[in-house]
């Protein structure tokens, strides 16, 4: 059972080597048995889950499943599940019971997909590390001592330990990416707009984007294929025609050019990274494309930039949990004011807190020309790299983070050199780019993640792109040394 | 020391779209609580706001009719403040890039004089929901069913000198938003609210004075009550050396007093910022062509054609076309009596009085505009006199017949215009007063005028009225002229 | 660059968080920090760039004026910390 992609237990499910009921069990066996050393996991919703399985089988026998018909996947705890907790990973939510689905939760499970659960995350998606959820830290199934990334870190850790064939993720920063990279999977950020983001928490709504975590760029293109569309429900969902993903995996890549931007190996990029990038680099040039140097030359703006839009964003975002219509309220507020800042300050985390107040100065008056104005010119400036540089090229290559994953501790204590693991994903959201990080290679035991930057909508290049790699290379098949 | 009234309103016009301006959510008035506040304005994390067509088609709409620049492509702010009926902890609103600029609204004084004031820009914002302070255990009761209602934030420049300037302008605006058909402008509801700045100065300076804000003033009457009473609060303020503070006060109408609010009186800083849930809303012109196609004819052009068609003096075509209702019960009355200015006199006057006697609206008036139109139309061939018509609209008010014709017949009201009759009539009232006789034929020209009317107001007295007072000088002036 | 303590409480009064005393030192040198790092963004003349809000030069979609919720307030209210009679409660309001 461990390691199975989404394609294979598709094709099990079809072959009736096993029944959705049967794997769902397994993965729920797993998870019961495992999933303390990585605390993956929330919110395990196991009868809801069989229940669904057992949907999954009799529709599958009817003929009228849905084109991931009894596959068992995890939700990030971000995305809005009705009768079932949704915390953000947050005190401010733990009694949270959504009455709503997130449009992507509806559409997953309109194609018969299987909850197995919901993936713990960094509180309200505000972390590299996984380390600020309430739920505690969960632990990288390469190395139990290191982190496995975020915000997304639960969904990653889950199915690098088995623990689920796929995830849903969110990325604000890099949150999809960089676990994906950490924990050797395969991982995308769609572009913006391309999924809804309709019931997802919001952390910063310029910024955020929902897309698939799994093994694969296959499994990748099978979890968008149902995940991606317009949403009347959301104003910045895009009206674009969604292509056939998987019947596109094989579109040929001989002529593909693709530009690798010099910004991205510069210092504090760890040289195991960079010799991995180059390897993978090579078989881009074996499998017909065409590599080219080039520059993206306000790069080092992009970490500045998004940390005043990111929080501003978020400052206003955060503004309803107020202890008013749902969620955690402080205990016998003596006044409105007392109700307000005790709520505020007991229900959130210190990361969240310090994101809030950074917004909160940057909008303030006097400094927002200064702050807010000044990283929406600069936004604009780092969109105009990319759209220079997608006149020469296809495809942006480099690597996802500047090092593997780290020790848990070494720099939750240090916000400034944890802002830094963003430094090569950070500037896609900004631009609005879709993403994908695939794995390219181990550093002491530790995955390296490959990140490739595609024209906005053009997620089908990213994913051939990926896919084909991954055709000749088996480091997506690497199991993690804890993997069930 | 003389001084001057300086004055800006702020006024909240509720659109009267079926459904919310983000949210797909009812906006119809009086449910139960919180039975009409969906997940989005609830503000349920992960809910998304969309905007409503028709509450960006109204906010076009007042632009056309206040003759302002439409902007082509406005933009939804957050203003961050924490309140209890704020769901999110932002209101969305505009602030930058309101889709009306800068406009006029012309009003008209009792004086017959008319002002052009200016509005500065009008915006698309949404409602907040309401706190019931009524006791729940020391609690405070929230009610989110207005929460997400649109509405247009009308601002104008401090360009109002008196407290019946600003309700001149209050009542156009409500005159305005009534005609185009984009709110139901029903103060007893909240449809309409405002807030008044006001200041005052030393008669000749330049610069404003210090002005406070007045806010949530919910009727024409409170409108004029509370500047007044707040200009006297600062006018003896200052005369007794101190300063008016700059402020927020609340309107008392019980007390007849202004007084500060205290949740009011921390500095705020509202952090505005581009809602990145909503995007630039960008509008075609042709879409402002075609709204401008469905624009009803709107009370300042209505009152010029009333004033030119049918002879009115400015201020009688002011009031009546401050209501499209009164406006079209006018013009069916005219139509009907054949008499327009008459008609105008009747609807401003007798009709007006017993309205407000009664509390009742145009729509409810008890004489209709053919009836009150019937009424006119006896007076102009002389059947009746002014003052009997009078006894006929109540009359007709009263339910006592179904037309004035009905009434004037069967209370036998109708004016004696025979000579014969009326002659008999002039001979009693002269034979009665012979020495009044005498000193007619021995006055001058001018005294004889004045004298004329006593012996008229004799003979009506006989006639209960019913004498037509033409008839009744020309006789007299035969008979008394020989 | 670092905030006093002064700047500080007027952020999280704002933000409507209360602060212990003992804190606000740290977060006075995060916040400081951060600051530090963004500063980066001065040095760069944006004098003629329009600022960007959204990645995508796209335009608002309009909803149909038509009423698509209905009432769900027993729904909504079972995970509310305080209700009666269908109204949310607070601590009493003071205008």
């Amino acid at each position: 059972m461990p390691n199975h992609t989404v394609a294979d237990i598709l094709r099990g499910l079809e072959a009736k080597t096993f029944s959705s009921e049967e794997i769902t069990q397994q993965y729920l066996d797993a998870i019961g048995a495992h999933d303390p050393r990585y605390n993956s996991y929330i919110t395990v919703t196991a009868d809801a889950a069989l229940a669904q399985a057992r949907a999954a089988d009799q529709a599958r026998q009817n003929g009228s499943g849905g084109l991931l018909c009894g596959v068992p996947i995890a939700h990030k705890d971000i995305f809005c599940t009705e009768g079932v907790r949704t915390s953000c990973a947050s005190k401010m939510l733990d009694n949270f019971i959504a009455p709503y689905n997130a449009t992507i939760v509806t559409k997953l499970t309109q194609t018969g997909t299987v909850t197995l659960g919901k993936t713990n995350m960094d509180e309200f998606a505000m972390g590299s590390s996984n380390e600020t959820s309430f739920y505690g830290a969960v632990r990288n199934p390469w190395n139990t001592d290191c982190v496995p990334g975020g915000s997304s870190g639960g969904s990653a850790a889950a199915i690098a330990a088995g623990l689920a064939p796929a995830a849903t993720g969110t990325d604000t920063g890099g949150s999809i990416r960089q676990p994906a990279a950490l924990c050797g999977l395969t991982g995308l950020k769609p572009t913006y707009g391309r999924v809804s983001r309709y019931g997802m928490i919001a952390f910063a709504s310029s910024l955020d984007q929902a897309g698939p975590m799994a093994k694969t760029a296959e499994d990748n293109a099978l979890l968008l294929q149902a995940m991606a569309g317009f949403d009347p429900l959301d104003s910045t969902s895009m009206q674009q025609a969604v292509p056939d993903y998987v019947g596109g995996l094989n579109k040929d890549l001989k002529g593909l050019k693709i530009g690798v931007p010099k910004e991205y190996f510069s210092e504090g990029l760890d040289p195991a990274i960079g010799a991995a990038v180059e390897t993978a680099l090579d078989e881009y040039r074996r499998l017909g494309a065409e590599i080219k140097a080039i520059s993206l030359p306000h790069t080092h703006l992009a970490v500045p930039c998004y940390y005043i839009i990111a929080p501003a964003e978020a400052s206003a975002n955060l503004s309803r949990f107020d202890g008013v219509r749902y969620g955690y309220r402080c205990e016998n507020p003596k006044d409105l004011d007392d109700l307000y800042t005790r709520t505020r300050a007991e229900g959130f985390g210190a990361e969240v807190k310090r994101r809030i107040l950074i917004g909160t100065y940057a909008l303030s008056s006097g400094f927002y020309d200064a702050y807010y104005r000044k990283a929406q010119q600069i936004r604009r400036l780092i969109k105009q790299d990319f759209d220079e540089a997608f006149k020469e090229v296809d495809i942006i290559a480099g690597p996802t983070t500047p090092n593997p994953a780290f020790a848990l501790g070494e720099k939750v204590s240090d916000p400034l050199t944890m802002y830094l693991e963003d430094i090569y994903t950070i500037a896609v959201n900004l631009a609005g780019l879709p993403a994908i990080s695939l794995p390219v290679g181990l550093t002491q035991g530790k995955p390296i993640g490959l990140q490739l930057i595609g024209r906005d909508f053009d997620e089908a290049s990213l994913l051939a792109a990926a896919h084909q790699y991954q055709q000749r290379s088996d480091w997506h098949r690497q199991v993690a040394p804890g993997s069930v | 020391m003389e001084w001057e009234v300086v004055i800006g309103l702020e006024v909240h016009v509720q659109l009267n779209t079926k459904t919310k301006i983000f949210s797909g959510s009812s906006t119809a008035f009086g449910a139960e609580p919180n039975t009409q506040a969906s997940a989005v304005d609830l503000a349920l994390p992960g809910t998304l706001p969309v905007l409503n067509e028709q509450a960006l088609k109204k906010a076009i709409l007042f632009g056309l009719a206040i003759d302002a620049d439409i902007c082509m492509a406005s933009v939804f702010d957050r203003k961050n403040y924490f309140y209890p009926d704020l769901p999110k902890g932002y209101q969305t609103t505009q602030m930058d890039f309101p889709i009306v600029g800068p406009g006029i609204v012309t009003i008209s004084l009792s004086d017959g004089s008319s002002r052009d004031i200016r509005v500065h820009h009008a915006h698309l914002e949404e409602d907040a929901g309401k706190s019931l302070h009524e006791d729940y255990h020391g609690m405070t009761g929230i009610d989110l069913n207005r929460a997400g209602t649109p509405l247009i934030e009308i601002v104008s420049e401090p360009d109002m000198r008196s407290a019946e300037e600003a309700v001149a302008y209050l009542r156009k605006i409500h005159s305005i938003v009534t005609y185009l058909d984009i709110s139901d402008g029903d103060l007893s509801q909240g449809s309409l609210r405002c807030d008044a700045n006001v200041s005052v100065r030393p008669k000749g300076q330049a610069e404003y004075g210090t002005r406070a804000e007045i806010k949530n003033i919910n009727s024409f009457r409170f409108v004029e009550r509370a500047i007044k009473v707040e200009v006297q609060r600062q006018i003896e303020l200052i005369e007794d050396g101190g300063k008016v503070k700059q402020e927020t006060r609340l309107y008392d109408s019980d007390k007849n007093e202004t007084r500060a609010m205290r949740s009011k009186e921390e500095a705020n800083d509202y952090r505005y910022f581009p809602c990145p849930d909503l995007l630039p809303v960008v509008i075609e012109q042709s879409l402002v062509d075609q709204l401008k196609t469905t624009m009803p004819e709107l009370p300042d052009a209505k009152r010029q054609r009333f004033e030119q068609a049918y002879g009115l003096s400015s201020y009688d075509a002011a009031l009546l076309t401050t209501e499209r209702a009164i406006a079209n019960y006018f013009e069916a009355a005219a139509d009907a009596a054949g008499d327009a200015k008459l008609a105008a006199n009747w609807v401003n006057g007798e009709l007006s009085a017993a309205l407000n006697r009664d509390s009742l609206g145009i729509a409810n008036s008890p004489v209709s505009a053919d009836q009150l139109g019937g009424l006119i139309q006896r007076i102009v061939d002389n059947s009746i006199s002014g003052k009997i018509a009078k006894q006929v609209f109540e009359a007709l008010w009263n339910g006592e017949g179904d037309s004035a014709d009905a009434i004037i017949d069967s209370k036998g009201l109708k004016q004696v215009s025979d000579t014969g009759a009326l002659g008999a009539m002039v001979d009693d009232v002269l034979a009665a007063n012979p020495d009044q006789v005498e000193q007619f034929r021995g006055a001058d020209e001018g005294k004889r005028k004045k004298m004329l009317g006593f012996f008229v107001g004799q003979i009506m007295k006989a006639s209960k009225g019913q004498a037509n007072p033409g008839v009744i000088n020309k006789i007299l002036n035969e008979k008394l002229g020989g | 660059m670092s905030l006093d303590q002064n700047e500080i409480s007027k952020l999280a009064r704002l933000a409507r968080i209360s602060i212990a005393d003992s804190d606000t030192a740290e977060l006075s040198q995060r916040i400081g920090d951060i600051l530090d790092m963004v500063d980066v963004m001065q040095a760069v003349d944006t004098s003629n760039v329009v600022a960007m809000a959204n990645p995508h030069d796209a335009v608002q979609r309009l909803r149909a004026d038509e009423v698509s919720d209905t009432n769900q307030r027993e729904h909504f209210q079972a995970i509310a910390p305080q209700t009666e009679d269908g109204l949310y409660l607070v601590p009493q309001v003071i205008e």
